[in-house]
């Protein structure tokens, strides 16, 4: 990447830390949130093609993995960082192993995953281990020790660590042999298979990986908000939102989701400015997203791409 | 190398592979010839994992791999080429020769470097760097036959690497299987171009309505009767004959 566009990066991540206005660092906070998860979705939909409607299955897991490990077992928050990490891994090996076992691919697949997480909304609804439909409340003690943060900053730079993190992950798939049978997959599985790679195998770690990763997530929202009940976690629109940053900035790119993201976030903002009714959003994304399929099917980066060749 | 017995496979009503019987010795090329829909690529997916025979035996270097996945088979160094051509589209043609060589070595920039090598050997070097999405039908061939020697195989199954190609382009391919060959890789290859087999094969079996009907050298093949007739229809042998 230029210098120009480092130095524009540096400043837009670390800007924030600069800003007095709780508002406008919210503003960054949930973009980078939403950035993230972007990357997350985008490590299995983008470079993979699997492409998930149900991701939100791994956020919540997550979310609840972080509630539950407090409020039931007494753990430190922190400790939830790695158990999500197993746990949105072990559900999207589960999923994973399951689904590309049976064949599965494309819409078919991501009719099973949006399945699955109104699966886990049900369940999550009905069990007693999950507190129902009442959700769980997550005591207060604020403190960077208890991963309770009183200043929106602070959660701004865990999430800025998750969003690095993840797109350290992305590099790594772009450069690395695993990421070039990844990519082999969706492009051909016949191909792929004549050549050695091992379908099952590969995207299962692939979904798992994505699912670990966007578990995090879950965990700090569980932190920010000390809330977390079955439409939260597991509701289809946080699904769409993922898979909507990844397509919009290109998916199965590296750079693509950080850019749907601030896109995303900035049409989301202006525009309920003017119209605040509810459900304007997901209707926004909606025609966001048939906008991204009919006209840019390599979301902006595909322009930026068409432009430099 | 490889031995094949008793192969059979049915698509509904259609006995499309019955009782095949091959043996590839190492170091050959070996051609496996027949006139459309007799069977040959259904021979070939079974033989490499893709499609499961409802019967017989595959056994390679003395371990039956019926059954085994493709990416087993490729694994163990066998490894095939696609008829209608499957390249990974959206990906470069370096990117694509790269998949290939990845089977061998974990680290990118050896299997690059691999690759690369592949394909200038197999005169893709000029568009390395284009989307495979591109060649032409002669550099798809090409690149199926530059992804599989990137795995550095034992043994090549080439499915019709030729069909499509001017003469020009044939002469090229036939000297870079006899490379391929004379590099220490054992070939079975399906054709219908018979001067490539001629000059190609040091043996061929002959497969119509998915039943051996000839194996020998290709200069006795090419005067089988049963052979011309399942080529060119009863009663041909005789006309030919008349003329000869
Ligand atoms: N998946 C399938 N399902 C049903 N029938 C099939 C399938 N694959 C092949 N066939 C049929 O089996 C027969 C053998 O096909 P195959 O492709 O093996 O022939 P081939 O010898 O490779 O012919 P060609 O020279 O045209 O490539 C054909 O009649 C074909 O239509
Ligand atoms: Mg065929």
């Amino acid at each position: 990447m230029k210098a120009p566009l480092i130095v524009v990066g540096l400043v837009l991540a670390l800007g924030p830390f600069a800003l007095t206005s709780q508002s406008l660092v919210n503003f960054a906070m949930l973009t980078v949130v939403s950035a993230f998860l972007g990357q997350c979705w985008n490590i299995a939909g983008g470079f993979g093609g699997l492409t998930s409607f149900g991701h939100t299955i791994f956020f919540g897991t997550g979310a609840y993995t972080a509630a539950i490990l407090q409020t039931r077992w007494g753990l430190n928050p922190w400790l939830a960082l790695p158990a999500a990490l197993v746990t949105g891994s072990l559900v999207g090996a589960a999923i994973g192993a399951a689904a590309f076992r049976a064949g599965l691919r494309g819409s078919y697949f991501a009719l099973v995953t949006l399945a699955f997480a109104e699966v886990f909304r049900v369940l999550s609804n009905s069990l007693d281990f999950t507190r129902g439909g009442l959700g769980i409340n997550i005591p207060l003690g604020m403190g960077a020790g208890n991963f309770q943060f009183a200043d929106r900053r602070s959660t701004y730079a865990v999430a800025l660590a998750f969003l690095v993190l993840a797109t350290a992950a992305a590099a790594w798939l772009k450069r690395a042999r695993f990421g070039a049978r990844l990519a082999a997959l969706r492009e051909n599985e016949d191909a792929a298979a004549a050549l050695g790679v091992n379908l099952v195998r590969t995207k299962t770690i692939a979904l798992a990986l994505s699912g670990g990763l966007t578990a995090l997530g879950g965990v700090l929202y569980a932190q920010t908000y000390l809330y977390v009940d079955p439409a939260i976690s597991f509701g289809v629109e946080r699904s769409v939102e993922m898979l909507l940053v990844a397509m919009i900035g290109g998916a199965g790119t590296v750079w693509g989701p950080i850019l749907g993201a601030i896109v995303l976030h900035i049409i989301a903002d202006v525009s309920r400015s003017w119209i605040d009714t509810p459900g304007f959003a997901p209707m926004l994304y909606g025609v966001v997203l048939l906008v991204i399929i009919g006209l840019l099917p390599r979301g902006i980066i595909g322009i930026w791409e068409r432009w430099r060749a | 190398m490889l031995e094949v017995s008793g192969l059979s496979k049915r698509f509904g009503g259609l006995q499309a592979v019955r009782d095949v019987a091959l043996k590839v010795p190492p170091g050959s090329i070996t051609a496996l010839i027949g006139p459309n829909g007799a069977g040959k690529t259904t021979t070939f997916a079974m033989i490499a994992g893709f499609i499961r025979p409802d019967s017989g035996r595959v056994v390679l270097d003395g371990h039956d791999i019926a059954g085994r996945r493709p990416d087993q088979i490729a694994e163990a160094g066998m490894v095939r080429t696609f008829q209608i051509t499957q390249p990974f589209a959206g990906l470069t043609v370096l990117e694509n020769i790269r998949l290939g060589a990845f089977l061998r070595s974990a680290d990118t920039s050896a299997a690059t470097a691999a690759a690369r090598a592949v394909g200038l050997r197999l005169g893709l070097g000029p568009f390395l760097d284009r989307p495979a999405a591109a060649l032409t039908v002669a550099g798809r061939k090409r690149l199926e036959v530059a992804r599989a020697l990137a795995t550095a195989p034992r043994m090549l199954l080439l499915d019709e690497v030729m069909a499509g190609l001017n003469p020009t382009e044939i002469q090229e391919i036939v000297a870079m299987i006899r490379a391929i060959r004379d590099g220490g890789v054992t070939v079975l290859l399906i054709e219908h171009i018979m001067q490539a087999v001629a000059a190609l094969a040091d043996d061929v079996y002959v497969l119509a309505e998915g039943a051996l009907i000839a194996h020998g050298p290709p200069r006795a093949i090419a005067h089988d009767d049963r052979v011309i007739e399942a080529y060119l229809g009863r009663g041909a042998a005789a006309k030919l004959g008349a003329h000869a």
